[in-house]
């Protein structure tokens, strides 16, 4: 059974913004299906007990103090974009609340 | 779905409320969550930010001290549990607010867990538990150009401002507060005005509703007695403690007409409407929304020290409820006079002219106590209460979002 | 001195394109740390190398910048993702470059190039300024044409950074005077562990031929070599193959055409969802794309715990067999890779026979330890490494190791340079 089905490819690119053709989908489902059955060998590891490590540097408590620190000039900010109106990033018209 | 709402009084005999509520405050700190930006509102846009807040390849968040401390004080005010180790989450959506299209946030392991804070209602003390305090970021601003009022339907364009992107923000969550009746939507103010108070008192936000430092989330649910609580629904955008009492009543009463039409209610995000006083539906999505929580790579677990955290809690000011107490005491005042003292939003005034050499006694013998009291009506008058005819500043000049609010006014403090 | 920096570390006002067509054209306004450290120690910016888009492969042919080409034989690959750094070494180009290194970006390019490449402790080099590809285990390190070079260069990119929250507050340990030590030539006492898993993997014969000539030498030198068990290995690519995807999704959701580089599809009547989509469609290349939806399925809610909270179990595991192997051993030894350098094209088209070429680096990234790659020696005429692991924060250990085989196996050159 595949891991992975052409329609969740096309979900999931669509969930991280990526405007795939139906070509790349038909590619794209083929390579995942063969990535994610060997990448699910990890659940072949019984591991109910051990608890996950997300950082390998046992570091707690990295705070900074809250000190002013200069920020970039409004030039060096927008000098990148795409788009600039008003010393603000113009971006187009936004239909959804969110995700 | 237009349909005629029942008289108030009968359908809190008839159905029972549940009400929960999420209240986000902006913290003054003196520079932001995870950068050295200064928090300063008054400036040009995009004059505030740097790598950092402006999520660029490669800039990488450092936690604020000041913010960590001030949400412990919070939690610690609060009655909460302070957690001994606690995480940041990446939550991810895209908006154009948000400059890394994921916000620095927590998930399951909060700062602050399990706390309570008691509010007096006509007399009484409702305890209502506190669920969680947690840290996040706040975003940048977007402002929509091109429709009508800066509405973002209709707008052909927006145009983003990401000075405020990175100011520490708290989140406030309470249990299900059941069991509170035709007083919910009192409750539910008088939470958010005790909640208020207790942070103004600590003195790490200015929380100031019509600014934005201080917004509110409503939930609200009705289930008929014995029965297992109703589906709810979230109101947003509640930018005024008049707004959160409203806001829970309309939707009691929209509720219970779709109940007793048959109707199912549906778990979406609605929108309060100041003019109105009702609540509207926000856009509806195809899915429900997964932010794909991960344990934040870039920074380290926080683990207080807990010498450290009852230091804090000792240091604790005398929390507004228990001030009022003493200066009741002191002035000599019945519950129901220091009620209308408090009402009147009059504490501080009389506090002050105290202070400036007033007598104390001035207060008990004098007219202090018939202070106008307008909100301190019978219960029963609520039923009766219906939208005056005023005009509110109009919601729709806001973005469907807390977050992305069009233009909120500098807090004159920070200026 | 002049060093040849990866093109994924910001470098301010010069173009930092992370060999991706997203971020063309992008002037960060600022240094990455190991940059400003660079020019604090005097070392001259010569450029910048090309690499794997977002580091994201084992070739260098995923750059949106075209390919590069492995000194040794033009037809192959210089590994990946940190391709380009390598192979100026090896084409002697520049004397000293930096890399970054995932899950194996700056060793496995330094084995299959004839050149030393080194992983510091995760957290012992500030990775601010570093495009992000996966947080939690993306290190820049030094690369270079001889083991005590690296260490030299190592010893100016390491150090305590508080603007990197995962940066190590400890002083860095002295490799360049390890190095020197090595390159006495005397190993006594000194106990190498082999581990057994390893074996199985199966390396090309000549790669393993080359890895057991590299052992011979350093036994002669007086170390021991002790066989350790690391059972959990095996899932260490598995679990790789998940963690890196999954912090990678959510990285890399920030290039989205509103703040800075590519847009694509604004034409004043889409939509932003659909203007980012298309901009992020157009900027990114196809194993970039992979990955992200790899990442994105591994964190969703119905999947996490399968996938992303089992890889952080696994993890776990992982990191106690590298502490248990070394309470019995000093350092542990591996061919750097199991191949020598493929010809271009031949792994592109099955995704998974390339991450393969990780096998035996990836271990270290999710234990975040330091690792070297040191070359050991030829196979068919191609260059092969020989790592070195070693404990976390114990950097110096492994550059005494790789020198003292550096000291009995001499150094490579391209025939056409030498
Ligand atoms: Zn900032």
């Amino acid at each position: 059974m595949a891991a992975i089905s052409r329609e969740e490819v096309a979900h999931l690119a669509r969930l991280s913004r990526l405007a795939v053709s139906e070509e790349e989908i038909d590619v794209f489902a083929g390579q995942l299906d063969v990535i994610l059955q060997a990448v699910a060998r990890v659940g072949e590891v019984v591991a109910e007990d051990i608890p996950p490590t997300s950082h390998s540097v046992p570091l707690t408590n990295v705070l900074r103090d809250d000190v002013e620190v200069p920020c970039l000039t409004p030039e060096e900010a927008l000098a990148g974009a795409p788009d600039v109106e008003e010393g603000r990033f113009r971006v187009p018209r936004i239909l959804e609340e969110e995700a | 779905m237009t349909v005629t709402l029942p008289p108030y009084d009968e359908v809190v005999a008839r159905y029972e409320p549940v009400i929960g509520l999420e209240t986000h405050v902006e913290l003054g700190t003196k520079t932001k969550m995870f950068c050295g930006c200064p928090i300063d509102f008054g400036g040009q846009p995009n004059t505030r930010i740097c790598p950092v807040c402006l999520g660029l390849p490669g800039s990488l968040p450092v936690a604020n001290k000041a913010a960590i401390e001030a949400t412990i004080r919070i939690g610690l005010a609060l009655n909460c549990t302070i957690a001994t180790w606690s995480r940041f989450a990446r939550k991810n959506y895209f908006y154009p607010d948000m400059p890394k299209n994921y916000q620095i946030s927590q998930y399951d392991e909060p700062l602050c867990v399990d706390g309570w804070l008691d509010v007096e209602v006509e007399g009484e003390i409702v305890r209502i538990g506190i669920e969680r305090v947690h840290l996040e970021e706040d975003t940048g601003k977007t402002q929509h150009v091109g429709g009508a009022t800066g509405r973002i339907h209709g707008a052909t364009e927006s145009l983003v401002d990401y000075n405020r992107a990175g100011i520490p923000l708290v989140e406030i969550v309470t249990k299900p507060v059941p069991g509170t009746g035709a007083l919910a939507p009192i409750v539910a103010r008088a939470y958010v005005t005790e909640l208020r108070d207790v942070i103004r008192s600590l003195g790490v936000s200015d929380v100031r509703m019509e600014q934005g430092s201080l917004r509110c989330d409503v939930n609200t649910s009705l289930s008929l007695p014995g029965e297992p609580w109703g589906t709810r629904t979230e109101t947003k955008n509640v930018n005024s403690l008049r707004s959160v009492e409203r806001a829970v009543r309309s939707e009691i009463l929209r509720q219970a007409a779709v109940l007793d039409a048959g109707g199912k209610i549906k778990q979406e995000t609605r929108h309060l409407h100041e003019e109105t006083g009702d609540t509207r539906p926000g856009r509806s999505k195809e899915t429900a929304t997964d932010y794909r929580y991960f344990p934040e790579p870039d920074l380290v677990p926080l683990a207080p020290d807990p010498a450290w955290v009852a230091s804090l809690k000792e240091a604790l000011p005398e929390l507004p409820r228990v001030h009022r107490k003493r200066l009741q005491t002191d002035w000599g005042l019945s519950d129901l006079d220091m009620r209308s003292v408090v009402n009147a939003g009059a504490v501080e005034l009389i506090e002050e002219t105290i202070a400036a050499g007033a007598s104390p006694r001035a207060p008990a013998s004098g007219g202090w106590a018939s202070w106008p009291a307008a909100p301190t009506r019978p219960a029963s008058s609520w039923s009766r209460w219906v939208p005056r005819p005023r005009r509110w500043p109009s919601c729709s000049a806001w973005s469907t979002r807390a977050s992305s609010t069009t233009s909120w006014p500098a807090p004159y403090w920070r200026a | 001195m002049p060093v040849g920096v990866k093109d994924i570390v910001a470098t301010r006002g010069v173009p930092t394109t992370a060999g991706s067509r997203i971020l063309e054209g992008w002037r960060p306004p600022y240094d990455a740390t190991v940059v400003e450290r660079m020019r604090a120690a005097g070392l001259v910016m010569l450029g910048k190398t090309n690499l794997d888009e977002f580091a994201m492969g084992s070739s260098t042919e995923y750059s949106a910048y075209g390919p590069t080409y492995n000194p040794w034989d033009l037809t192959r690959i210089p590994g990946g993702s940190g391709g380009g750094s390598a192979a100026a070494l090896a084409a002697y180009e520049a004397p000293l470059t930096v890399g970054t290194d995932t899950g194996g970006s700056i060793r496995q390019p330094g084995a299959v190039t004839g050149t030393v490449g080194a992983k510091p402790t995760y957290g012992g080099t500030s990775r601010y300024g570093l495009v992000a590809f996966s947080s939690s285990l993306d290190t820049p390190g030094p690369c270079a044409r001889t083991v005590e070079d690296a260490a030299l260069l190592h010893a100016v990119l390491a150090g305590h950074d508080p603007r990197d929250s995962t940066s190590i507050p400890q002083p860095v340990p002295d490799v360049v005077g390890a190095a020197r030590l090595g390159a006495t030539g005397d190993l006594t006492g000194v106990r190498l562990g082999l581990v057994r898993e390893f074996g199985a993997e199966g390396a090309e014969p000549g790669v393993m031929a080359a890895f057991r000539d590299g052992l011979d030498a350093l036994t002669k030198l007086g170390a021991e070599v002790v066989e350790v068990s690391c059972p959990h290995f095996q899932y260490a690519l598995p679990a790789y193959y998940l963690i890196a995807p999954s912090e990678c999704s959510s990285n890399l959701a920030r290039f989205d055409g509103v703040r800075y580089g590519l847009r694509v599809g604004d034409d004043g009547q889409k939509a932003i969802e659909e203007v980012m989509s298309l901009t992020r469609e157009a900027g990114f290349g196809p194993e970039v794309k992979r990955r992200v939806i790899i990442g994105t399925y591994a964190l969703s809610s119905g999947y996490y715990d399968a996938y992303y909270g089992q890889a952080q179990k696994v993890r776990t595991l992982i990191t106690r067999d590298f502490t248990a192997a070394f309470e019995q051993v000093d350092v542990l030894v591996s061919p750097t890779t199991p191949f020598v350098a493929f010809p271009l094209g031949s792994r592109t088209s099955d995704p998974y026979q390339m991450y393969l070429a990780d096998l035996y680096t990836i271990p270290t990234n999710l234990y975040g330890g330091p690792a070297i790659s040191v070359p050991c020696g030829l196979s068919e005429g191609l260059p092969v490494g020989f790592q070195i692991m070693a404990p976390t924060l114990a950097d110096d250990r492994m550059y005494r190791v790789a020198a003292a085989l550096e000291s009995a196996v001499g150094t490579l050159t391209p025939g056409e340079l030498s």
